[in-house]
């Protein structure tokens, strides 16, 4: 072994200093370039809500909230009232959360506990896969397949053998495209949001609360109730509330299932009308500037709304995270 | 009366309820399936990939416009969404919790549950209105956008994953750190960050929304970026809603080579991350 | 056998506080040894505001196995990892005082970490080969081969070998150079991680628990490997495996608490300690 010189990092110091320099340049690259990447997420953020509210001021100036509280949405003559699109969307989203929460949290807690090891991954997987489905084909489902089964079974079925009919919530005529026809599509797609989240939680309580509570003599079924659910409480209304943003949002599937009737009706077999549908339906047909302006008005108040909701929704989940880690 | 027996009953009684709910969570997937073979297999031919549609009132034809415009859209989406979201997960694996990874990580997530059309909507506003027509290049943009949240979560996840004792051993040997970050670390994650990639492209080819006001969609063949450019899950609306049979036939046949390249791609995802899930917590 | 005043006369610096001993060293061939490979000066290293190693001086000689025992905590990777600057990779991390590798400092205005690091090799208590390299390409990881031409591609393959020989595992793995560095078993790992750090001919090694997750067989080949390396390397090798340090090293080096106890050749300390607190250590009475 050749002994190096007295000051062997000096003469390393010398020879590579171009190198070393090089390095640190390149570093400096790196982390400029990554950070710019990261830049553009918040950027993007921004220049929607920039792009939308600017598009859409003209109409909140012209008109006001009569957007969110009238009608009457008539082009020609310049009235613009949202009101049954926004309703629609909060009723099928409803709808959608009433159908697809039990399922969702059952199926949850049933691959957490009691899945034999075998079944697991299969049913999880299948489940998981909902959510992978384009929205489209969930439409194109949804009209050749959901509204004659609705139609020709199930709207009878609650009309007349249940009598629900007499209801305000089931009355009318049923022809198919209906405010029950996009809740029951958009808990099919929901319902994998809440399931995934849901079984994340469930599986991160720890064993040690689960063992505490079977000690104490609860059967499985209480120790769920009492020990694990409470525990995940926070993550599960994550999960609720994520599948409630995906729902609030859903174009495509609720457009061509719901019938794009923009009137208020308290019943589930009459056609309504979404925020989303709405948008889709008229943005490529917009006559005029005004009716342009109250359609991306409506796109604000739906960025407002899912962006709310999603942000609690993460919020919720992330405290489920951080209270595991303590 | 809360006697032992009776409890044991309800929870059997819950239990059994639980295994309702999963069979009938998984029904609604083996029921779209079902169907979409029964309707759509038999239109599955080389004609459909390599015909146009016919004109309406004549029987055949196929959806080549729009298999090709979903690609040119992939990507176009890609080049922009894939440099950016890697790019974004390696300042947050890196960074972790500095004021920017926080903000970034946070609106990712949020960015990844904003409605397609309200992106839609916003492309329009940037990229069709100053231009006067529509695009392919806007259609996308649009679509780009939307893979950069998806990416970037699932490349910091799987950057998290590696252990930071490589990273360790490779500044040790007298890695800079850009080259550690690139050679050691990301080359170990990038099997899970391509599955991550090919997910998020699965998810955008099946957008239909951010594409209504964009790329609007082509009656005729057209490769052109600055062009209208038709696309499957456009395609498969209009053909949906459309009053003729025929096109309703094309509909289900394009529908099922859409749901069988995102079944694909989840299933090789799965499949390749499939260490990571499973067990429950100890 | 060499005198502390020996040692001093080659360059004149502060390395002796009044708590610390230096021993002479046991012989060993090489006359480079006259001047000791690490001086550390009043060092301190930080995390934060916290000291894990308070004003450590100590005189690490050339081509010996010296060292580092304490409980857990003392810090003694910490110790370690600042004759390397790798404690420094550690956000608010910071080092005072200083610290010469062959009589030049390493901390000075204008040294590189990395050309440091390229000088000073480091092995870590879990094996940690790059998954997706072959055996080869792991050892010859820490090269830097500047053409890609045939004439570099053997050059490069002679050092591997020569790499792996001196690890102890060319006879082991020659056939499989080309094969995933994870097929291998632990220990083999680990002595891969050794011949990774060896290729590029470093006069220092450290060596960070190395046997902490290895089997009883592992640890051994790991220790003889170790013993025969001093003709050649400086080795500094913490342990908290007090008979570990007395098979394998000549010098011996106690920290509690983040400071410099005792630091004298291994049978002195282990036989007749001079400070009370190394002789509870060595008895059992803690840690």
């Amino acid at each position: 072994m050749t002994s190096l010189p007295v000051n062997w990092l000096e003469k390393e110091k010398d020879r590579r200093k171009l190198n070393v320099d090089a390095s640190a340049f390149s570093d400096k690259v790196y982390e400029g370039l990554t950070a710019a990447c990261a830049l553009v997420v918040p950027g993007l953020v921004i220049a929607i809500a920039v792009a939308v509210f600017a598009a859409a001021w003209p109409a909140f100036a012209k008109l006001g909230l009569s957007i969110v509280t009238t009608s009457d949405w008539d082009v020609a003559g310049g009235h613009f009232g949202a009101a049954p699109a926004i309703f629609g969307t909060m009723v099928s989203s409803a709808v959608a959360l009433i159908i697809a929460t039990p399922l969702a949290i059952g199926v949850a807690i049933f691959l957490s506990e009691f899945s034999p090891s075998w079944l697991r991954q299969p049913v999880g997987f299948l489940v998981d896969l909902l959510a992978a489905i384009p929205s489209v084909v969930y439409g194109l489902w949804g009209i050749f397949v959901l509204i004659p089964l609705l139609r020709e079974h199930v709207m009878p079925f609650l009309r007349d053998t249940l009598h629900l009919g007499a209801t305000p919530f089931f009355s009318g005529p049923a022809y198919g495209p209906s405010m029950l026809a996009a809740g029951v599509i958009l808990a099919i797609m929901a319902l994998p949001y809440i399931s995934s989240v849901s079984r994340e939680v469930l599986m991160a309580v720890p064993r040690s609360q689960r063992e505490a509570a079977l000690a104490l003599g609860a059967t499985r079924w209480e120790m769920i109730r009492d020990a694990v659910i409470p525990y995940a409480r926070s993550g599960i209304i994550g999960g609720i509330m994520l599948g409630l943003g995906r729902a609030l949002g859903e174009t495509m599937a609720v457009t061509m299932v719901i019938g794009n009737r923009p009137e208020i009706s308290a019943s589930l077999l009459a056609p309504g009308y979404t925020m989303a549908s709405l948008i889709a339906n008229e943005f490529s047909e917009a006559t005029n500037d005004l009716h342009l302006s109250a359609l991306m008005a409506v796109g604000a108040i739906l960025f407002i709304i899912t962006l709310i909701v999603n942000a609690v929704a993460r919020w919720l989940v992330w405290s489920v995270s951080r209270r595991r880690a303590q | 009366m809360r006697t032992a027996r009776n409890r044991h009953l309800v929870s059997g009684a819950m239990i059994g309820l639980t295994y309702t709910a999963a069979a009938l969570a998984t029904l609604p997937l083996l029921f779209i399936l079902f169907h979409l073979i029964v309707k759509g297999a038999s239109s599955i031919s080389l004609d459909f990939f390599t015909h146009m549609p016919k004109p309406v009132g004549e029987t055949g034809g196929g959806m080549a416009n729009a298999i090709v415009g979903t690609l040119i859209l992939i990507g176009i989406a890609s080049v922009i969404g894939l440099p950016i979201g890697i790019g974004a997960g390696l300042h947050l694996a890196e960074k972790k919790t500095t004021p920017l990874a926080q903000t970034t990580r946070f609106l990712a997530d949020v960015l990844n549950g904003l409605p397609s059309i309200v992106m839609g909507i916003f492309a329009w506003e940037v990229l069709v209105r100053p231009i006067g027509h529509f695009s392919a290049l806007a259609g996308g943009v649009a679509l780009g956008a939307m893979m950069i949240p998806l990416v970037t979560r699932t490349t910091e996840e799987m950057l998290l994953v590696v252990p930071t004792s490589l990273r360790e051993a490779a500044l040790a040997l007298g890695y800079p750190k850009w080259r550690t970050s690139i050679s050691v670390v990301l080359r170990t994650a990038l099997a899970g960050i391509v599955t991550g990639a090919l997910v998020a492209v699965a998810r955008i080819a099946g957008e239909t929304a951010p594409l209504l006001f964009t790329a609007l969609g082509n009656q005729f063949w057209s490769t052109s970026i600055r062009e209208p450019i038709a696309a499957l899950p456009l395609q498969i609306f209009t053909y949906a809603t459309n009053a003729y049979e025929e096109l309703h036939r094309l509909a289900w046949a394009g529908a099922l080579v859409l749901i069988s390249i995102v079944l694909v791609i989840s299933l090789a995802a799965r499949f390749v991350t499939r260490s990571r899930f499973g067990a429950p917590v100890d | 056998m060499l005198q502390s005043t020996e040692v001093l006369r080659e360059k004149p610096m502060r390395v002796i506080t009044p708590t610390v001993q230096v021993r002479t060293p046991e012989p060993t061939t090489s006359k480079d040894e006259a001047r000791p490979c690490i001086v550390a000066s009043h060092l301190s290293a930080f995390f934060g505001e916290t000291a894990a190693v308070k004003d450590v001086s100590i005189s690490i000689p050339q081509n010996a196995v010296t060292a580092i025992i304490g409980p857990s905590g003392c810090g003694k990777s910490t110790l370690l990892r600042c004759f390397n600057r790798m404690h420094e990779t550690v956000a608010s991390a910071r080092v005072e005082g200083s610290v010469e590798i062959l009589g030049s400092p390493i901390y000075g205005d204008g040294t590189s970490p990395i050309a440091v690091r390229r000088h000073v090799g480091m092995v870590f208590q879990r094996p940690t080969p790059f998954p997706t390299m072959s055996i080869s390409a792991n050892v010859a990881a820490g090269l830097r081969v500047d053409s890609k031409s045939h004439a570099a591609r053997g050059a490069t393959s002679e050092i591997v070998e020569e790499a792996l020989q001196r690890a102890g595992l060319w006879a082991e793995v020659k056939d499989q150079l080309d094969e995933s560095a994870m097929a291998l078993s632990g220990g083999q790992q680990q002595r891969l991680c050794i011949a990774r750090a060896l290729a590029t001919r470093p006069r220092v090694i450290l060596l960070d628990e190395p046997t902490a997750s290895l089997d009883p067989l592992s640890t051994q080949k790991v220790e003889e490997l170790v013993y025969d390396l001093r003709q050649t390397v400086t080795v500094v090798i913490v342990t908290h495996n007090m008979q570990q340090a007395a098979r394998v090293s000549d010098g011996t080096a106690f920290l509690l608490m983040g400071e410099l106890v005792e630091f004298a050749s291994t049978r002195e300390l282990f036989t007749a300690p001079r400070d009370p607190r190394t002789e509870s250590y060595i008895t059992g009475r803690f840690g």
